[in-house]
């Protein structure tokens, strides 16, 4: 049985019809032409998957479609407005926090959820945040340099609430 | 092609569970098993959307935890972080965020791996299991829950609905994980210990439960009457962390060997002791 499923993806209404377990990620990848999520594992380990379910980071290859009825979805797609690429990944191009990309977009996906939730983190906040997003090339400094050079300019222009960042609670 | 049924109340769920669908909670157990062997299920249950396997409350029961909760919103909880700090810890230890975020204390009862590092945490608490299914609620504690290597009380109808943990709980709470990295690894060894102060430098109440260690997550009867019967000492925590060593029996597995977790488990059980030794008594 083929059920039509409704949710919000990146801001706007998505219908997708499948069986109830398809995963996320072969939804996104296959039936919606958004390939920017990765599949590396696809058992839950390496977080190239990751995408904001109802704004927490979650692995699409374990979220059955079903189960995204009527939630809010976000992608690495939504984060980059348009062409426009967002503060986050700026500094991660101008701090090297990428070098191959594979594990990139699950990356910027799982620190988009660390800062909603800790707008200046410490580095054990960051450290725990990405330990389920493999990285084998960077070694992860420069992606925590990357996020302390964003901290460090939020801390100079004074924006450190979440609420002056638009997140839309939990 | 399979059928999906996503129930808002138990009422729904029960006409549904009649027909024997596979419960989904956060799907990370399960998924992993379907992708990696391709199986299908004829029907599908999303227990995610039942609105009495939600949300964690302090109340006549006890602290009060619907199954669906997720390690995120047990380790967040300020009632399990306040009467039950050793499952918050567990709680922190599943996984990696992505995993925290999705993965449900009751998936991790349900799917009863020896390595499910919530058990002993609830062994030691004392738990208690609310299952429902067609024919009614009945509650059972968490003690008599695993009937063998992963095998349990539960019926293919039933659902596990909620966990309370009785209050008062134990003041002394601790609860130890070693695995092969702090994140994303199963458990070599698990160890949760509660207990109350017993005057003096004294325990009592004292509960020692262990993961990893046996087919099923384990009381370790023994250990917790020597550790009572007599005041705290350095030489109580080697006698006890011996006779961890003699009473378990853990296997050889992929993750780690037999004389390892016998050195560990033990080991963790004595630093344990000689923390609470140190530490004021309050
Ligand atoms: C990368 C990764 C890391 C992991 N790390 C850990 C770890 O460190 N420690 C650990 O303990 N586990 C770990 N796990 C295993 C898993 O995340 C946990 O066992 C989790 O708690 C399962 O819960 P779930 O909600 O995802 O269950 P699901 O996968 O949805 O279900 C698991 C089983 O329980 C049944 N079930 C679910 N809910 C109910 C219910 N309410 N009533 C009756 N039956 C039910 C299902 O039918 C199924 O048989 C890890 C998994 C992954 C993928
Ligand atoms: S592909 Fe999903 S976690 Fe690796
Ligand atoms: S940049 Fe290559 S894996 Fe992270």
């Amino acid at each position: 049985m083929s059920t039509k499923y409704r949710f919000t993806l990146n801001g706007q209404p998505a219908e997708v019809a499948g069986p109830p377990m398809a995963r996320l990620l072969d939804v996104l990848r296959r039936d919606l032409g958004l390939t920017g999520s990765k599949e590396g594992c696809g058992e839950g380990e390496c977080g190239a998957c990751t995408v904001l379910l109802n704004h927490e980071a979650v692995c699409s290859c374990l979220v059955p479609l079903f189960q995204v009825e009527g939630a809010s979805i976000t992608t690495i797609e939504g984060i980059s407005a348009g062409d426009e690429v967002s503060e986050l990944q700026r500094v991660f191009a101008t701090e090297g926090g990428a070098q191959c990309g594979a594990c990139t977009p699950g990356m910027i996906v799982t620190i988009r959820a660390l800062l909603d939730r800790h707008p200046t983190p410490t580095r054990a906040q960051v450290r725990e945040y990405v330990s389920g997003t493999l990285c084998r090339c960077t070694g992860y400094e420069r992606i925590f340099r990357a996020i302390e050079v964003l901290t460090d300019q939020r801390l100079a222009e004074g924006v450190a609430s979440p609420s002056a960042k638009g997140v839309s609670g939990e | 092609m399979s059928v999906g049924y996503s129930p808002k109340t138990l009422a729904e769920a029960q006409e549904a569970l009649g027909k024997r669908p596979v419960k989904v909670a956060g799907a990370t157990d399960l998924l992993v098993i379907d992708h990696a062997t391709g199986r299908e299920h004829a029907a599908v249950l999303n227990v995610l959307g039942i609105a009495e396997l939600q949300g964690i409350q302090v109340d006549d029961s006890g602290l009060n935890m619907g199954a669906a909760s997720t390690f995120t919103q047990i380790r967040r909880s300020a009632g399990v972080v306040r009467h039950a700090p050793l499952l918050a810890s567990a709680a922190a230890t599943i996984g990696a965020a992505q995993i925290q975020n999705r993965a449900t204390i009751g998936g991790n009862i349900a799917n009863a791996s020896p390595a499910g590092d919530s058990l002993p945490a609830l062994l030691a608490l004392n738990a208690r299991i609310v299952i429902a299914g067609p024919r009614g609620r009945r509650v059972v504690p968490y003690d008599s829950f695993h009937t063998g290597y992963r095998t349990t009380l539960l019926e293919v109808d039933e659902l596990i609905a909620r966990v309370i943990v009785p209050l008062p709980s134990p003041t002394v709470q601790i609860f130890r994980k070693v695995g092969t990295r702090a994140a994303q690894a199963i458990s070599k060894v698990v160890v949760a210990i509660s207990g109350n102060r017993a005057g003096g430098s004294g325990l009592k109440d004292v509960r020692v439960a262990m993961g990893s260690i046996a087919a099923v997550p384990t009381r370790l009867l023994e250990v917790e009457a020597l550790i009572q019967s007599e005041p705290l000492s350095a030489g109580l925590a080697d006698r006890a962390a011996a006779l961890v060593e003699k009473v378990i029996t853990p296997i050889d597995d992929i993750r780690s060997t037999a004389e390892y977790r016998r050195h560990v488990a033990g080991q963790v059980v004595r630093r344990a002791l000689l923390v609470l030794l140190e530490a004021p008594t309050e």
